[in-house]
């Protein structure tokens, strides 16, 4: 019997050179006369450790990483393919202390199964709350999501149920159609988890955005996509062909006479698309726009219509809910954070990843008890939490427990999860430069708060950072930040002051310093 | 080919004849497999631009003829996208990181390499037409930067020495 093998098809894991692990290890075995049988599975999300090799034994799947191409003729003279020791081992994957310690709801099947074999997908629990859904009324599976206390994992942690229920209701046109739309779109730096999901669990996104057409009466749904994903996008195109060949997609839901339908469409670099109404332009093929609210997507979206359109890790939070009960979902978290975060360690970070653990844990534990510190060895300075748009917070803010509520009340908005670590070398004045910056390159252009105001900021800043009659600079820095704030018609402009004014607030002394010229407005 | 219709004013029915025949050919094509596509415009302009690299200004007379749509649509949508070129890149497309978790890894001082290394500016291609150096805020790596991505393939912890190899092979 062949031996099975675990080696991620995963993007990251693939750039820490996981291909020429495959390579050698083909190589090596064909050496050998060995049999062996190669799954590409997602990465689990502990990615100092990749590329991750696990093998499949009578103990369960050993795991060893991280491996190198030229250690692969060692591991295979260790006799790592019975699970035997050598030095890159780590034990059952499973027991990784990262890995165990972690609370995987939404994220429970990412690096275990094929991400492509609907029946190991099944195998593992998929599919179950389909069938769940299945039996029951739209109005069930609105109210079982509601009941759950699931909120909008993109970042603005709106109610989801309440949103289902709007569309469900909503008024509908002479030809019937709503829409279900996928935000992909992830754009925030530190943040990728949506990704880790298509790659590694693609089925569990096609089953929730499903599950959404049943609750809320919709045919059609839409995948959008950032070009920056090529193989999230394989994996999705793969995916939605084999859920059509096995009948879980189409005209005809596993002989339910449901029906629904599921395509991919790339976006194009523009970071604004993650924003739900300029994404619905963008679907429409037209320029990333923002929408005047009201209407809500939910009431007219997509070509005019009721559209559901949520985050990849709400929809691929919704099979757990109808698998295992509202209660069950809503029995994690705290406060009125239900439930489960994948969050995601990035930047200067010792053990960067995936971390999915209910609501409630503090920042300090997941830089430390999980991160481990910076890689660089050096004390943590900052991080920044939400993404480009989210405030940067000092030492002193390390004990807040993942809230939304909590995070709002300290100034700060948890986002979608991605956490960035910065090491005490950071200029934090450069980072609120950066923050105007990139306002202005990703700006719309339809609202003049955003699109002049930012290009503004970034001026402002260098005169401040030169030392050019710093007091008045300042003043005028968080007029303008109030002008966005207020001012601007979407989140983009509306929360660009957050970096700043944080930075500004928490780490004053960045922007007093004496400056060379040469280093300002680089 | 330019002929006047039978009545009212003169257009050209066929616009952009003078096309060359690749990037005409292209443009039909791709409009042919995506015309029945709601929103079928980013999609016909991806299609165009795996093709042939780039969209070249040239073609968005006959693209807006195919769809129906007005030059200024399709120019607007064509210039609004950054992933969209409207120049012929190099044989290969360097997508530079510059988002904050990569900055947090260093990624201003590779970029500062990456361009003197290159000769380039972002948006620029390389005198030798090999690459064209283009930022990108955020490839998703960033856990593991910096990173970029050539063509359709991410590089991670990519150090100066590293980026230079890449750039050698």
């Amino acid at each position: 019997m062949s031996t099975t093998l675990y080696i991620p098809g995963e993007a990251t894991a693939r750039a820490l050179g996981a291909e020429a692990v495959v390579k050698a290890v083909s190589a090596e075995a064909a050496r050998r006369g060995l049999e062996l049988r190669i799954v590409r599975n997602g990465s689990r999300g502990a990615f100092w450790l990749e590329p991750l090799i696990e093998v499949q034994t009578p103990q369960g799947r050993m795991a060893y990483g991280p491996v190198r191409a030229k250690d692969i003729p060692a591991l295979f003279a260790a006799g790592f393919l019975e699970g035997k020791p050598h030095a890159l081992s780590l034990g059952p994957a499973a027991d990784i202390p990262y890995l165990k310690k972690q609370e995987r709801l939404c994220c429970a099947r990412i690096g275990v199964i094929d991400p492509l074999d609907v029946e190991d997908y099944r195998a593992h629990g998929g599919f179950a709350g389909l069938h769940a859904a299945l039996s029951m009324e739209p109005a069930q599976i609105v109210q079982a999501v509601t009941d759950s206390g699931l909120r909008g994992r993109g970042g603005a942690a709106f109610p989801t149920g309440i949103k289902w229920r709007t569309v469900l209701n909503a008024p509908i046109a002479a030809d019937g159609q709503k829409y279900i739309v996928c935000n992909a779109d992830e754009g925030d730096s530190g943040t990728f988890s949506d990704r880790l999901l298509m790659e590694g669990d693609p089925f569990c996104l096609i089953e929730g955005m499903t599950i959404a057409g049943l609750a809320v009466g919709a045919t059609r749904g839409y995948i959008y996509l950032r070009c920056e994903y090529p193989h999230a996008h394989a994996a999705l195109r793969t995916a939605i062909e084999r859920a059509y060949a096995k009948g879980y997609l189409g005209k005809d839901v596993q002989g339910s006479s449901k029906h629904f339908d599921l395509e991919v469409r790339l976006g194009a670099g523009a970071y604004i698309c993650g924003e739900e109404t300029s994404l619905l332009e963008s679907l429409e093929g037209r320029r990333g726009q923002v929408r005047f609210k009201p209407p809500l997507p939910a009431i007219a979206g997509l070509f005019g219509r009721p559209t559901v359109i949520n985050n990849v890790i709400t929809f691929a939070s919704v099979p757990a809910v109808l698998e295992r009960g509202a209660a069950y979902y809503r029995d994690f978290g705290m406060g009125r954070s239900r439930g489960s975060l994948p969050i995601q360690l990035a930047g200067n970070i010792a053990r960067g990843g995936l971390v999915e653990k209910a609501f409630g844990v503090t920042l300090r534990e997941l830089l430390y008890d999980f991160g481990g510190g910076t890689r660089t060895g050096r004390p943590i300075r900052a991080v920044q939490v939400g993404g480009p748009l989210g405030a940067y917070w000092p030492e002193s803010k390390f004990d807040t427990p993942l809230d939304y509520e909590a995070f709002a009340q300290g100034g700060g908005m948890l986002g979608h999860g991605g956490i960035v670590v910065f090491d005490d070398t950071v200029d934090m004045s450069a980072q609120a430069r950066y923050a105007m910056e990139f306002c202005a390159v990703e700006s719309c252009g339809k609202c003049t708060p955003c699109r002049i105001g930012s290009t503004r900021g970034v001026e402002v800043i260098d005169r401040l950072r030169s030392g050019d009659r710093p007091a008045l600079q300042e003043s005028l820095l968080r007029d303008l930040c109030n002008t966005l704030t207020h001012g601007s018609l979407c989140a983009l402009g509306g929360l660009t002051p957050f970096p700043v004014i944080s930075a500004l607030d928490h780490f004053p002394e960045d922007f007093s310093k004496p400056l060379a010229a040469a280093a300002v407005g680089r | 080919m330019s002929q006047r219709r039978p009545v009212g004013v003169p257009l050209k029915a066929e616009p952009s004849a003078e096309l060359p025949s690749s990037e005409r050919d292209t443009v039909l094509e791709v409009v042919r497999q995506n015309r029945e596509l709601a929103g079928s415009l980013l999609p016909v302009l991806h299609g165009i631009q795996e093709r042939l690299g780039w969209v070249p200004p040239r073609t968005v007379p006959l693209i807006a003829f195919e769809l129906n749509l007005s030059r200024a649509e399709v120019h607007g949508v064509l210039s609004f996208y950054h992933y969209f070129r409207q120049k012929q890149p190099g044989e290969h497309v360097i997508y530079l990181c510059r988002a904050e978790a990569c900055q947090a890894q260093g990624a201003a001082a590779l970029e500062a390499h990456a361009k003197r290394k290159l000769g380039v500016d972002f948006h620029g291609t390389t005198a030798d037409g090999r690459y064209t150096l283009e930022p990108v805020y955020c490839l998703g790596n960033c856990a593991c930067g910096p990173s970029l991505m050539i063509d359709e393939e991410l590089h991670a912890l990519v150090t100066a020495a590293a980026f230079d190899e890449l750039v050698a092979s």
